[in-house]
């Protein structure tokens, strides 16, 4: 207990470095998942290519992944934008499936009835599907982020300070102290940006009756989980 | 593209498949230890998954404990024990095992509740026994989502024990961390593919089986679209990732 009184602000540091790891691949991989995911649900072929090739990419175990994406994009090897690529990768992977699946979920009636009152294609997607499929899609959201958060502590072993330094350093130098710190804020970040989602999703989708939608969603999400 | 021909180079090297820290005696021991390692989860998780799954007590709990063991970190949770037990093959048998219990566990509970209620319920009407009706049922009908959730544990402990190389010098991660030391990226990216091809190896492998052990009768009336759409649980915070910490 005493380390962690004395090393607030290297915990504090650590934390910062670590939302900055986190925070830009979640925000990227809901950005290219949506147009992926809608490409998987509107044609047959795409989605059996979009949705075996996310299969195989989150398939890629991370630390190996680490390694290979300097090479494929020239960064070097301590760099923290080779984390940022690979955790937008495994969100990507993970958010394709779960959009596909979302717009997929939106009653077929209700989209004819909006082709049927004059809404063009584009309009359907903006004004109809997306905001009925948001529950799911903010489901998948929040697995992302929990995961992403997890997943960033690897880096530590290549040199990419996050929180994931707590433990390399303090298995090195034998503080337990540290290591317990480091899990704890690990699992209160992963708690917190869940936290921040589900406001976000309050906010911004006031047409969800959570009570009955996040339960679906969240279903949804985990079917993604097992079957895939 | 150079750096791949190096990698491709070193994976090729004969020099590299001879004596004890050699690429066949690694593999061997990422393999070894992965089978070792799924196999004690199992024989922990797939018990209680059966259980819980064929009385529909304790799921709240099983989830709760699962979502909690998902959030942890892997590397925290392997340095951690490595500091208690020392460093060796102990630390990563420990957390591997408790990381590939949460999926094997789910798979073998979501498996049984994936059934049609009445089909339980008609095995029941004709006189099927508990331990019939899970012999003969549930069991061959969940399979699928079991062997699902052996699967999600496999790939996550295929590639989290090459993270283990960082506490004990065993598996194709030892590679990634000797190259990293010497900074031999030849190693490092050669060791990686390795990885990479041994986790898409095992994906491919599984994604067979489980088509495999879907029952014949089930496979021709049932569209492979909704299996185990039906009753999953739902919780607060779950990560519901199975395969999430690498």
């Amino acid at each position: 207990m005493t380390w962690i009184w004395s090393n607030l602000d290297l915990l504090w540091d650590r934390t910062l470095d670590h939302l900055v790891l986190s925070v830009p691949p979640l925000l990227l991989s809901f950005l290219f998942a949506v147009p992926l995911g809608w490409v998987a649900n509107r044609y047959r072929i795409s989605r059996g290519v979009i949705l075996t090739a996310s299969g195989l990419l989150y398939a890629i175990p991370s630390l190996p992944l680490f390694f290979v994406i300097p090479a494929v994009v020239g960064t070097s090897l301590r760099s923290p934008l080779n984390l940022i690529i690979a955790l937008t990768l495994y969100g990507v992977a993970l958010m394709v499936r779960v959009v596909a699946d979302g717009l997929a979920s939106v009653d077929k009636d209700v989209r004819q009835s909006a082709v049927a009152v004059g809404y063009s294609g584009w309009s359907i997607f903006w004004q109809v599907e997306l905001p009925l499929a948001a529950p799911v899609l903010l489901a998948g959201l929040r697995v992302v982020a929990v995961s992403t958060v997890s997943l960033a502590t690897v880096g530590a072993v290549i040199g990419a300070q996050s929180l994931g330094s707590l433990f390399t350093d303090g298995f090195q130098r034998g503080i337990q102290a540290e290591i317990i710190a480091g899990i704890v804020l690990t699992v209160v970040l992963a708690l917190l940006l869940d936290g921040a989602l589900v406001l976000l999703g309050r906010i911004l989708l006031p047409w969800t009756r959570l009570a009955s939608t996040s339960r679906r969603a969240l279903r949804a999400a985990r079917v993604t989980e097992v079957s895939e | 593209m150079n750096l791949f021909a190096d990698a491709l180079n070193w994976i090729l090297d004969p020099a590299n498949y001879v004596g004890p820290g050699g690429i066949p005696v690694r593999l061997v021991e990422h393999l070894g230890f992965t089978v070792v390692a799924v196999s004690l989860a199992a024989l922990i998780a797939v018990p209680f998954g059966f259980l819980i799954g064929h009385t529909g007590r304790g799921r709240g709990l099983a989830v709760a404990t699962s979502g909690g063991l998902r959030a942890i970190p892997t590397l925290g949770l392997l340095t951690l024990v490595a500091l208690w037990v020392g460093i060796g093959l102990g630390a990563p048998y420990v957390a591997l095992t408790i990381l590939a219990i949460p999926p094997i566990l789910a798979g073998a509970y979501t498996g049984f509740e994936a059934i049609d209620r009445t089909v339980i319920d008609s095995a029941r009407s004709v006189g099927m026994s508990e331990a019939q009706i899970m012999r003969t049922v549930e069991v061959p009908l969940g399979l699928p989502l079991l062997i699902a959730g052996i699967r999600s544990a496999t790939l996550q402990v295929v590639a989290t024990a090459t993270l283990a190389a960082y506490v004990a010098d065993f598996g194709l991660g030892r590679f990634l961390f000797a190259g990293l030391k010497t900074r031999d990226y030849a190693e490092m990216l050669g060791g990686s593919i390795l990885v990479i091809l041994l986790a898409v190896l095992l994906e491919g492998i599984f994604t067979g089986v489980q088509r495999l052990v879907v029952p014949k009768g089930v496979a021709a009336a049932r569209p492979s679209v909704d299996r185990g759409r039906s009753a999953r649980p739902a919780s607060g915070m779950d990560p519901a990732i199975t395969k999430g910490t690498h």
